[in-house]
């Protein structure tokens, strides 16, 4: 049967790591009260590295790891909130560095759900047999965040992960069922990077808008334990399956509490939900191909393996991607 | 519905989403620091008892004490009908 293949992944986090303790340096907070409120103990940190470089270097692993030449790509996709430039975009920064010359490269942005959108764009764009492309999320969230406002700045981290995905001829791995949903009218309830309009014919000075993350803590906590269940059950019915065939829920890492609630909701056992929030906090699109990575090269997954991935955030945006690895 | 039927939905509520005994949740209780309850708990307490009873707790502020949550959740349904 022919199927869409997950064939490789990688992952790249910046060097310097910054454990919730250091934190104190430029905020009230300790530790206790980020690890006990969100399961964070640390993130990594770009001390100058930038998303395009961060997503060239998972580029360039994928590359050596698969054995393809960069002229054999279709095409590159980047889900990204934090892009180096409104333009070039970052996919096509990448498509330059790696010289991935046959490829069209964009970028997509839907946060936090970055990833399993990107998953859904790439599906159709994998019609043809043997075609070949390559989807990347990456962050550098810390130059969108205030660093002395503590309800916001202990969540987020930076990084970048990605997969080569490939139609391939005989092969059981298969993307079995989306499930893809917007609610805009919330979108005001977490923004990052407004873009004010201060051109010289900008009638209003006072813009209210802010730069920084801003967030209701509440709703969105609301959004996540409501909707994500919600999405994982329509995307597993259209999938004709049961939420118990899955093996694995690989879900965005906003908060450990959220993925255990949404474990709760699910009726299903905390250990089959994948979490490596701990150590690199939220890092938007790219913790989930971050945590995919680590599953596969831990051996945590296995081909023929049944995973849900999952994305919820800004937008408000979730969604749901059933792939039989 | 009546008080004593809004408070045993609170409780089975709290006792839920804190693992605490029902015993040691009585209307005189406060819940973050009697229970030991941190702000995601409030959250998740706040959002079951938004869903349960089909009203809006727009703000957690002023909610300390088990009758707070009765109170205001009795108030919001007279105002319903």
């Amino acid at each position: 049967m022919t199927g869409i293949q997950i064939v490789q992944s990688a992952n790249t986090v910046p060097e310097r790591v910054v454990p919730n303790d250091e934190l104190n340096t430029y905020m009230e907070t300790s530790d206790e009260w980020i690890s006990t409120r969100t399961g964070i103990k640390q993130r990594h940190v770009s001390t100058g590295q930038t998303t395009s470089d961060l997503c060239t270097s998972v580029a360039q692993k994928l590359l050596d790891q698969s054995g393809w030449q960069a002229s054999d790509l279709d095409f590159i996709i980047v889900s990204t909130m934090s892009p180096d430039y409104l333009t070039p975009a970052t996919a096509a920064i990448v498509q330059g560095r790696i010289g991935a010359t046959n490829a069209f490269a964009f970028d997509l942005n839907a946060a936090c759900s970055g990833f399993i959108y990107g998953l859904k764009v790439a599906e159709g764009l994998l019609q043809a047999p043997g075609s070949r492309g390559m989807l990347i999320g990456g962050e550098v969230l810390s130059k969108l965040v205030d660093w002395h406002e503590r309800s916001t700045a202990v969540l987020f981290g930076d990084g970048a992960a990605g997969v080569l995905l490939e139609n391939v001829k005989s092969t059981s791995s298969a993307f079995l069922a989306t499930d893809l949903q917007t609610i805009g009218e919330l979108g005001d309830r977490l923004t990052a990077g407004y873009q004010p309009v201060n051109s010289v014919f900008a009638m209003d000075s006072t813009d209210p808008h802010r730069q920084y993350f801003e967030m209701d803590g509440r709703a969105v906590y609301k959004f996540a334990t409501h909707q994500v269940p919600e999405s994982i059950e329509r995307a597993v019915n259209q999938a004709g399956l049961l939420v118990d065939d899955i093996d694995y829920f690989i879900l965005h890492q906003a908060n450990q509490r959220i993925l255990d609630q949404i474990a709760k909701r699910l009726d299903q056992p905390t250990d089959k939900f994948l979490s490596n929030v701990a150590a690199y906090g939220n890092t938007s699109a790219a913790s989930v191909p971050i945590l995919l990575d680590e599953a596969i090269q831990h051996g945590t997954l296995q081909r023929g393996q049944t995973i849900a991935l999952g994305g919820f955030g800004g937008g408000l945006t979730v969604g749901t991607q059933i792939i039989k690895y | 519905m009546t008080n004593d039927e809004i408070f045993s939905k609170v409780q089975a509520i709290i006792v839920d989403q804190t693992g605490e005994d029902a015993d040691k949740v009585t209307m005189t209780t406060n819940i973050k620091q009697d229970l030991d309850a941190d702000s995601l708990d409030i959250f998740e307490v706040i959002n079951e008892i938004e869903d349960e009873f089909d009203i809006k707790i727009e703000t957690e502020e002023g909610i300390e004490t088990v009758s707070d949550l009765v109170t205001f959740v009795e108030k919001q349904l007279a105002e319903k009908e």
